[in-house]
């Protein structure tokens, strides 16, 4: 190390910012990698466009990525970036309204042409005429250095060394928070592997990007953030959608079933098929389909068989997935249907985040068809959760609807790997045996026969002599499957479907409360990705003295049995959602208690200073009202 | 996460181990030797509940009838179905079956076959199922040639919504819908298939026991997706539409018999090809015998098929019938199942889950 000064930091909030072809979600990444690396603890947030290329220069076509990294446990992406590297002036003013004053801003100079200026609307380079004043500006000519570096790559084009500028900031930003780069160097040595010249090329620029915070008379300083302190074991950085691969795989391993994937690429979720697709060693078969309804269509197909049926999707495809949905609640197949939300209706917002599917989950299917559903709350819940939607599936024989989104699907956190042996164990038995006998007294196989604590039919899968039978869409008559229109069987066999899914209340637990001064009379209660931003807010809120509760619905179909207690406990229920009250009017309705919704449907995750303050007014409300405490 | 595939890169799959030369049913467990079953193994106790003469009423019987020949075990033989008139058949076999969704069976079998080699899958489906709403899985499944016998009933109208035209029906029909006529140019089923990529497709009819079950058999040989489409008559809502092919003196004027290797002729007329490669019928007196077609059932190019398929005229006064393609090409699930195979190497351990878990980039913080 330099001459330099090190100075010691607890958490840092950088977003790398630029055009859509810049290479900033793949910078953000290797930048968390070597921060997961170094042990700190971390959330992230990419934010891209939905066009692939948008024009160049343009507002519309700029990618970002968040990331928060401290010495301490992190539960969100950080409200506010205190480092913001904008690649062109685009990356600039999209992106400047987010920074607090003083934030550091590093720019690439080489970008701010009259042309690029002019593109999103500086009639003068912000550079220079003075409006960036109150922030910490570092003005580097990024691109020319880079390619100045690179002077010795002779068969390089100027275009192709200019590529490599990504590569120069993340070793500028490496040097400036000291990570470690071997990581990177390794990355992109498999990267490039039958590309030598590129490769030289890209670590060269890295390299240089490095020496030059070093030598830099601009950059006084170099930080350190120390390692966080985080329960003992092994750790690895993942995003929600390789949790949920992985955790389907991992799931089916458990249950002994081959895991078959029907799915129709759709954003945000196509990277569960792009994973899952390169997993064939662990038996993992996937189907590419024609459309949803086919990728559905042929998981329950592979569950009809014994396989362990799973599609993914996210709003617009669960939409079209509707019938085959009821389909598997009247088959009583296990299915596994990921849906990974995104902003809505229609084509919505799909690389930006939203949590307004639930009541499609809940209620999108004609007729009384009810499904289990779940969420998770953090990208590393994602493996959790999707071994819990398995083993739901696999014991009920019923369609387990699992809701992610956009933001815990891209975005981060260090993992601590759990061990297989330990998972749940969710094995399987198929029925073998004929279960009743015929009026001939000769013994027969009864498909709807229940099992009296589940409820759950026997999944006796084709193969299987003496078990031959019939299942449809149509009402089956109770215990034989047979097709029936009796208007009492109907009434009973609906009564029978919510009963089945009902008792799955009796293996969730109890909705967890977390409440240390035990005297709190606010609580705030959250699903899905939201819970980051929530607990961040409540921790921010009890740091000012309110006492406050926070609790987190992981199973939103059936809600854990204390639900209801929980919520009567207290005077005020604070429910933040990204949507506009979905959970909020399900709770209402169930429970009869005054929810108070707080929403936002943005594209964005909530930030936690904006709920704080939700959370301090509602506290301090019941605070400055002794009257009508004492009435009580 | 980054993938980082070449977006023009190819491999060489070659051919899975089950082919060529394998049968449709070559994995499905057989009966032992000296076992059969009959009939009456095929059929549940379920009532069949379709209006008296319905065509599927013969179909059934044929198809009740044929499995027995099969000599497979029955437990390993699934009929799927979407919904219409046709897509009761499957309650009313003692196999596995599914009666379903509209238009979705092909997509559900589909599951099931890439899954269950050991398994003799079966579509059950009609003209408004298959080639209307199911349309898009119709043609996937065909061109990708998933070992699926997909037996298409086609009536020519909507049954059990009652009375409604179909993607069959010909232009000026006048159903409940078109009071005026349909003016929709109808599918050609067969046509379809051919231009889906299918591997396999013939077309038979309800009352013509014995080549029903010919194609039957040659279907169920067939290792891939085979496409056989039935004359069905629906005697409520479309009453005799077939009825010109079904009397003995007209059927051998108008049908086109397809027999390998055979010239294709009906009575005195024959199939000749012009010089643009159009196929014709004319007499066999005024046919230049150098120009006669005769039926090439494996012939790589579909386009001798293909113009065969549209000698079909709207007033049946030619109707090519038998088997239009049977050729060889791999099979989408057995190639699943081998590139699943070849990238196993073992039983899945719980170490290979937890190295799988752990990637490659892992840190450790001590207790």
């Amino acid at each position: 190390m330099s001459a330099k000064l090190v100075q010691k930091l607890d958490r840092v909030v950088i977003r790398f910012a630029g055009d859509s072809g810049d290479g900033m979600q793949l910078t953000g990444d290797r930048f968390t990698s070597q921060t997961a690396l170094l042990g700190n603890d971390l959330s992230t947030l990419p934010n891209f466009p939905a066009e692939i290329r948008a024009p160049q220069g343009t507002l519309p076509g700029v990618s970002s990525f968040q990331l928060h990294f401290a010495d301490h446990n992190v539960l969100t992406p950080g409200d506010a970036p205190d480092v913001l590297v904008a690649m062109n002036p685009a990356a600039l003013k999209a992106n400047l309204r987010d920074l607090p004053r003083g934030a550091a801003i590093i720019v690439n100079t080489d970008e701010f042409t009259k042309r690029n200026l002019s593109k999103v609307g500086y009639a003068e380079s912000p550079l220079d005429d003075g409006s960036l004043e109150s922030y910490d500006v570092h003005p580097v000519a990024l691109t020319s250095i880079a390619v100045e570096a690179l002077a010795s790559f002779t068969d390089l084009t100027r275009k192709e060394k200019e590529r490599a500028k990504n590569m120069f900031a993340l070793g500028l930003l490496s040097w400036l928070y000291t990570r470690p780069m071997e990581g990177t160097e390794a990355f992109l040595k498999a990267k490039f592997a039958d590309k030598p010249e590129i490769l030289e090329a890209n670590l060269a620029a890295l390299r240089a990007g490095f020496n030059y915070g070093e030598t830099t008379e601009d950059f006084a300083v170099a930080y350190e953030v120390a390692p966080a302190t985080m329960p003992a074991g092994t750790y690895r950085n993942v995003t929600g959608n390789v949790a949920l691969s992985l955790g389907l795989v991992a799931a089916a391993h458990r249950a002994h079933l081959p895991l078959f994937l029907g799915s129709y690429p759709i954003t945000p979720a196509s990277d569960i098929l792009h994973t899952l697709a390169g997993l064939k060693r662990y038996g993992v078969a996937t189907m590419q389909a024609e459309d949803e309804i086919a990728g559905v269509g042929a998981a329950l197909g592979a569950s009809f068989g014994g396989a362990l049926g799973v599609t993914t999707t996210s709003g617009p495809g669960l939409a079209l997935k509707a019938e085959t949905i009821g389909l598997a609640v009247s088959l009583e197949l296990p299915l596994v249907v990921c849906d990974i939300q995104r902003g809505g209706p229609s084509t919505g917002l799909p690389t930006k985040t939203e949590q307004a599917d639930l009541l499609q989950a809940l209620f999108g299917r004609n007729g009384e068809s009810p499904v289990a559903v779940v969420a998770p709350a953090t990208p590393a819940d994602c493996f959790d959760i999707a071994v819990e939607a398995v083993r739901i599936a696999t014991t009920y024989r019923t369609p387990v609807i699992v809701l992610s989104d956009g933001y815990l699907a891209n975005g981060s956190e260090p993992w601590r790997l759990p061990r297989t042996a330990e998972l749940p164990d969710i094995a399987v038995e198929f029925a073998t045996e004929p279960n009743a006998t015929d009026d001939k007294g000769q013994p027969t196989f009864h498909p709807y026969l229940r099992d009296p604590e589940t409820l759950a039919r026997p999944w006796a899968i084709p193969g299987t002599p003496g078990l031959e039978h019939r299942v449809g869409g149509i009402e089956k008559a109770d215990v034989t499957g047979n097709i029936s229109y009796d208007p009492d069987n109907h009434d009973h066999m609906t009564r029978l479907r919510q009963a089945k899914i009902d008792g799955i209340a009796d293996t969730i637990g109890s909705l967890v409360v977390d409440d240390p001064t035990d005297d709190a009379e606010v609580l705030v209660l959250g699903w899905g990705s939201t819970f980051g931003p929530i607990a961040a807010a409540v921790r921010l809120a009890r740091a000012t003295g309110a006492r406050v509760a926070q609790a987190h619905l992981r199973h939103l179909n059936p809600f854990p049995a204390n639900t209801g207690e929980v919520l009567r406990s207290y005077q005020r229920v604070i429910v933040p959602e990204m949507n506009l009250g979905q959970l909020a009017l399900l709770l209402r309705a169930k429970y009869l208690v005054d929810i108070e919704s707080h929403t936002s449907v943005r594209g964005l995750p909530f930030q936690a200073g904006e709920l704080a303050d939700v959370i301090a007014a509602a506290v301090s409300s019941l605070s400055d009202a002794p009257l009508k405490e004492a009435a009580k | 996460m980054t993938t980082d595939l070449p977006v023009d890169r190819t491999v060489e799959l070659g051919m899975p181990s089950a082919g060529p030369g394998a049968t449709g049913t070559a994995a499905v467990p057989r009966l032992a030797d000296g076992t059969s079953l009959t009939k009456k193994d095929f059929t549940s106790d379920q009532e069949v509940r379709w209006c008296p003469g319905c065509g599927d009423y013969a179909i059934l019987a044929a198809v009740q009838g044929f499995l027995p020949e099969l000599g497979l075990k029955r437990e390993n033989i699934v009929f799927v179905s979407g919904i219409g008139c046709s897509s009761r058949f499957p309650y009313y076999l003692d196999t596995y079956g599914m009666h379903s969704i509209h238009g979705r069976a092909p997509a559900i079998a589909t599951g099931l076959a890439a899954t269950r080699e050991d398994l003799s899958v079966w579509v059950v489906t009609g003209d408004g199922d298959a080639l209307s709403i199911g349309g898009n899985h119709l043609i996937h499944a065909l061109r990708r040639n998933v070992n699926l016998k997909i037996l298409l009933f086609n009536n020519e109208i909507y049954g059990l919504t009652k009375g409604q035209y179909s993607p069959t029906s010909h232009v000026g029909q006048v159903t409940k819908s078109t009071p005026l006529g349909s003016l929709d140019t109808p599918f050609n089923p067969v046509s379809l298939a051919l231009g889906a990529e299918a591997s396999f497709v013939a077309r038979t009819m309800d009352s013509d026991r014995q080549h029903l079950t010919s194609v039957l058999r040659a279907a169920a040989e067939h290792r891939g997706s085979a496409l056989v489409e039935i004359y069905q008559n629906c005697p409520i809502f479309n009453d005799g539409v077939f009825d010109v092919l079904k009397d003995r003196t007209e059927a051998a004027a108008r049908i086109l018999h397809l027999t390998d290797g055979e010239e294709v002729a009906a009575g005195d007329n024959v199939v000749v090809r012009d010089d643009r490669g159009s196929l014709a019928v004319v007499s066999r007196t005024e046919a230049d015998p150098a120009r006669i077609v005769r039926h090439d059932v494996t012939a790589a190019d579909p386009s001798a098929a293909f113009a065969l398929s549209r000698l079909d005229s709207p007033d049946l006064g030619h109707v090519p019938m038998g088997i239009f393609r049977n050729v060889q090409r791999p099979t989408y699930d057995d190639s699943l199942r081998e590139q699943v195979a070849s990238a196993r190497t073992g039983e899945v351990t719980d170490a290979d889950i937890d190295a799988l878990l752990a990637g490659r980039d892992t840190w450790t913080v001590g207790a």
